[in-house]
């Protein structure tokens, strides 16, 4: 009885976690387009481009005002010929960086773009002296000589 | 020498926790205007009271643009402040009605006052994604050239007003002599 009831729990539990690391769900519009890739394409932009108004959620799962409008224009733009660059230079234009969760490299993204890799060729340096200096001690201060050998073995008691 | 390499990973340490402990405190829901220093998005609509309007009819001084809407209960509360402006004649305040309905937001001004010269009439937002609008109440402050120069998100209330309005506005106009 007591198994039975772990098992379920661990069974609710399971399915809790899988519910909740889900994706939030894309608002259901009705914008309709010519063909699937624009489809496709009007999904990766609104997936990609921040909700200006409500901090961290994308334009395709927001269901706040100016998402909704910005929506419609990605759409618009799509159905005019506008190609991905266009548009991400539209939104840029009105909303600045922070529209993309993927931002720009500029001048002031650099060090955003790059700081992990340069913090891990920092840890690598330090981590590479590290070891090389462990190994150095390994190799030469710990070897005994032959005097030191034949105190050691006086002092641990060998013949 | 191995002295200064014992205190290196220290300083690192707070060199990054005082980054850190400043970001904790960096404003992030306000987001930077795009359109500082640029001139006002061009747009042909009506106002509220059905008369056409574009940005020929703009005021040709400094003069405010406030985005309100009768369902911002915030608007409500800076509301006080506008009126003040308009009745001493301090600066013109033009109004954008955004995403509003019509009777609505003519309800909303006769119960509370119109501080306005007009408001424009942004029913679908469009003319606020230009303006890069995320929400109302924002309040632009324009050039007599017709340039944003400043902008406010939220409430816009005395203390604002003295604290960021008046000083910005001073520099506008001593640069216009």
């Amino acid at each position: 009885m007591i198994l039975r009831f772990n098992s379920c729990f661990c069974a609710l539990a399971l399915l809790f976690v899988l519910i909740s690391s889900e994706q939030t769900v894309a608002q259901v519009d009705t914008f309709e387009f010519d063909n699937d890739v624009q489809q496709q394409r009007f999904r990766t932009l609104s997936d990609e481009l921040r909700c200006p108004m409500c901090q961290n959620t994308n334009l395709s799962g927001s269901t706040g005002g100016v998402a909704e409008d910005l929506r419609r224009e990605i759409h618009r733009m799509i159905l005019e010929g506008m190609s991905d660059r266009e548009i991400e230079q539209f939104m840029f234009e009105r909303y600045g960086d922070f529209i993309f969760y993927r931002p720009r490299l500029t001048a002031q993204t650099v060090l955003l773009w790059f700081g992990p890799i340069i913090f891990l060729l920092i840890g690598g340096l330090v981590a590479r002296s590290v070891f090389r200096r462990a190994r150095e001690v390994g190799e030469t201060e710990v070897a005994l000589n032959d005097d030191q050998k034949a105190r050691l073995n006086k002092l641990v008691g060998n013949k | 020498m191995s002295n200064l390499k014992f205190y290196i990973p220290a300083v690192a340490f707070l060199a990054i926790a005082g980054l850190l402990w400043r970001g904790l405190y960096l404003d992030t829901r306000t987001l930077p205007s795009m359109l500082i220093d640029k001139p006002m998005p061009s747009f042909a609509l009506a106002t509220v009271d059905g008369e056409a309007v574009s940005n020929i009819d703009l005021p040709d001084q400094i003069f405010l643009l406030n985005v309100w809407g009768s369902y911002c209960l915030p608007c409500l509360v800076e509301h006080p402040t506008f009126m003040r402006l308009s009745e001493e004649g301090e600066i013109p305040v033009v109004g954008v009605n955004y995403k509003d309905r019509n009777e609505l937001a003519q309800d909303w001004l006769e119960t509370n006052g119109n501080p306005f010269s007009f408001s424009i009439e942004d029913l679908d937002g469009r003319f606020g994604i230009d303006l890069g609008v995320y929400g109302a109440p924002e309040t632009y402050l324009v050039d007599s050239d017709g340039v944003i120069r400043y902008r406010h998100v939220s409430v816009l209330d005395e203390t604002v007003w003295q604290e960021e309005f008046i000083p910005a506005i001073t520099e506008l106009r001593a640069e216009s002599n």
